[in-house]
């Protein structure tokens, strides 16, 4: 189990309504430890905690490369399931589970978490209005200290497990523009760096364009520690203003006058602590308590139309791939 | 026993030297530039010290250390200079389990696991005694501290609020045990879910524990809500620290203490300020609120 399994264990064991049944790892040493401190029964073989007959839903939270195998076997349970993301490495095995779980009428949600952040949520809200004009522009950043050294040896480092920056850190920039803006038409000018990695890229460089005219550059890089955890920035430019949002604000600029709900002429800006809403546990940020309710209400609601759905992620792992699509082409 | 029997009431912070503000990316960043010396860190502790603020309470970030040798460096200067460390320095390892994966991290932190010798560490990992592995991750995290005065002693809030979500209570005691017996110090914890550390903690029947959580006006990442944060502290018994009580600048200094200083079973108050002009003002903030607090319920 990684940061994100042991994350979000926690917090759904803390979750009031939600009773965890069991654990599985392929470590015995991690099983070992939840079995003498936690009070769950632990598996080595997901495909035994999944037999289970008491489950309603499984929180995936492996390799890439093992996701589209384990979330099968559990649709085909009939389990709703939530992933972390990306969500499939090939796109083919995504379509078909979109599908499967479409069918079993399951609830499926990945864990794509900017859209459970206040300042994003203020930054679409204000783009659905209109108030920036028309967008034209947008850079869309990310950087943060994961690789260093030229070392490590883990199924990150590996590209064909789904390792390296662009699954990673890239694929929460590329699912957040599709969120605020859209799926572009075309990439162009991509550049997978290495910088410290031996087999995968440690940066990410690239131009999304639109058929509208709109054109946006992503620019992300995981080996840059003068940040000291993952941070994320879009600015996002119109005729009439613009916004650039990251976790903590959103500030929105409006050019010559004032705008709807308050806007005024000259810079606004969003806190944090404005528009953040209380979770009823906290680890790391609102927005990890917040998605893993959310998709817990989806069930007990039986609502369908969720945030993050596979269908949504689906939309980011075929980015993905025209990306490195372009990418590979520029290097012939 | 040498625990901290009173707690000062003014407590000095340290994000603000490490590039941390929860309300701007841009803020924090002004902050590292600022304080890229380690020399910047010490002459804003030096401005407290002489304001009459004794207690700094730190992370185990690699540069405390160096703050760590100044002050064993000048015993007379900083006779009564404490401090509280919180520990582990949370980002350190999410890092190291990203790019080693779990194990990879453990075989790193662990002291003596290296090269898979029979040394304590080593051993500790073979015979999978995870406690036997957490006292040696405290002792390779305090050992920058040797020789300087830490009466209480922290488990961050992610850690602390890990260990609760998991509902991992023995390593709760075993935390509280190793502090009290190898430290003579008293444990705290760090968390920003209050009511529910309290409850797990009274389980651990870990008595009368000393608690640092965000407590503020508007709020803020204080996770089951203001109201019962009020009750939790008015009803409950425990030592309550508040830290976040300006919601990182969302309140006014002044709106803020008066706040924080008129629940009177608050025993402290952490803040981290940058220049001389508002340490003093804070202090005198805290101090001129606690006595109002103090007359009126005389």
């Amino acid at each position: 189990m990684g940061k994100m399994g042991i994350s979000h264990y926690a917090i759904i064991n803390a979750h009031t309504d939600v009773h965890v049944v069991g654990v599985c790892d392929s470590s015995g040493f991690v099983l070992k430890a939840i079995a003498k401190f936690g009070d769950v029964q632990v598996f080595k073989d997901y495909r035994a905690l999944l037999d289970q007959n008491n489950l309603d839903c499984v929180l995936i939270a492996t390799p890439t490369s093992s996701h589209g195998e384990i979330m099968r076997y559990a649709l085909e349970q009939n389990l709703h399931v939530f992933v972390e993301k990306p969500f499939c490495l090939k796109v083919d095995e995504g379509r078909e589970l979109v599908e499967l779980a479409k069918q079993k009428r399951r609830i499926n949600q990945v864990g794509y978490h900017y859209r459970f952040v206040g300042s994003f949520q203020k930054a679409k809200a204000i783009l659905e209005k209109n108030i920036i004009g028309k967008v034209y522009h947008f850079t869309a950043e990310a950087y943060g200290p994961v690789v260093l050294k030229p070392k490590g040896s883990t199924w990150r480092t590996k590209s064909s497990e789904g390792g390296g920056c662009l699954h990673d850190y890239a694929s929460h920039v590329v699912n957040l523009v599709d969120y605020l803006i859209g799926s572009p038409d075309r990439v162009a000018g991509t550049v997978l760096k290495r910088i410290f990695s031996r087999d995968v890229e440690d940066a990410v460089y690239a131009t999304l364009l639109y058929d509208n005219g709109l054109s946006g550059q992503l620019a992300v890089n995981w080996s840059d520690e003068t940040y000291r955890k993952m941070s994320t920035q879009i600015e996002i430019y119109g005729t009439k203003g613009k916004i650039i949002a990251d976790r903590q604000e959103c500030k929105v600029y409006l050019r010559n006058s004032n705008g709807p709900c308050g806007l005024v002429s000259g810079w606004n800006l969003f806190y944090t602590t404005d528009l953040t809403k209380d979770v009823w546990f906290y680890l790391r940020g609102e927005e990890y308590s917040s998605q893993v309710n959310y998709f817990v209400e989806s069930i007990k609601n039986n609502d369908l139309n969720n945030i993050n759905s596979f269908a949504s992620a689906l939309q980011t792992d075929i980015l993905i791939d025209l990306l490195k699509d372009d990418a590979v082409g520029r290097s012939k | 026993m040498g625990g901290a029997s009173k707690i000062d009431r003014i407590l000095f912070g340290d994000n603000q030297f490490f590039g941390i503000n929860h309300m701007s990316g841009e803020k924090a960043r002004i902050q590292a530039v600022r304080f890229r010396d380690t020399k910047a860190i010490i002459d804003v502790l030096d401005i407290a010290y002489d304001l009459g603020i004794r207690t700094f309470m730190c992370t185990t970030h690699g540069r405390i250390a160096e703050i760590c040798n100044h002050m064993r460096a000048n015993p007379d200067r900083y006779a009564d200079f404490k401090f509280y460390p919180g520990m582990p320095y949370a980002h350190k390892y999410a890092n190291a389990v990203t790019e080693y994966g779990m194990m990879g991290a453990l075989k790193r932190f662990v002291p003596g696991s290296f090269l898979g010798t029979v040394l304590r560490g080593g051993k500790a990992l073979a015979t999978r005694d995870f406690l036997g592995m957490m006292r040696l991750m405290i002792d390779s995290e305090m050992k920058m501290f040797e020789g300087l005065i830490t009466e209480v002693i922290f488990l961050q809030n992610v850690m602390t609020d890990m260990l609760l979500g998991l509902g991992f209570k023995d390593v709760f005691i075993a935390y509280s045990d190793y502090i009290r017996e190898k430290y003579n110090a008293e444990p705290g914890f760090f968390t920003m879910n209050l009511p529910l550390l309290l409850d797990i903690l009274e389980e651990c029947e870990v008595d009368n524990p000393i608690v640092c959580s965000s407590i503020n006006k508007i709020g803020f990442r204080m996770c089951g809500g203001k109201e019962a944060y009020e009750k939790t502290i008015k009803e409950r018994k425990f030592r309550p620290i508040a830290m976040s009580v300006f919601a990182s600048g969302a309140i006014p200094p002044a709106e803020a203490l008066e706040y924080v200083c008129s629940q009177k079973q608050i025993e402290s108050i952490v803040f981290g300020a940058s220049t001389k002009a508002h340490i003093k003002q804070t202090k005198e903030l805290i101090e001129n609120y606690s006595q109002i607090t103090q007359q009126s319920s005389e």
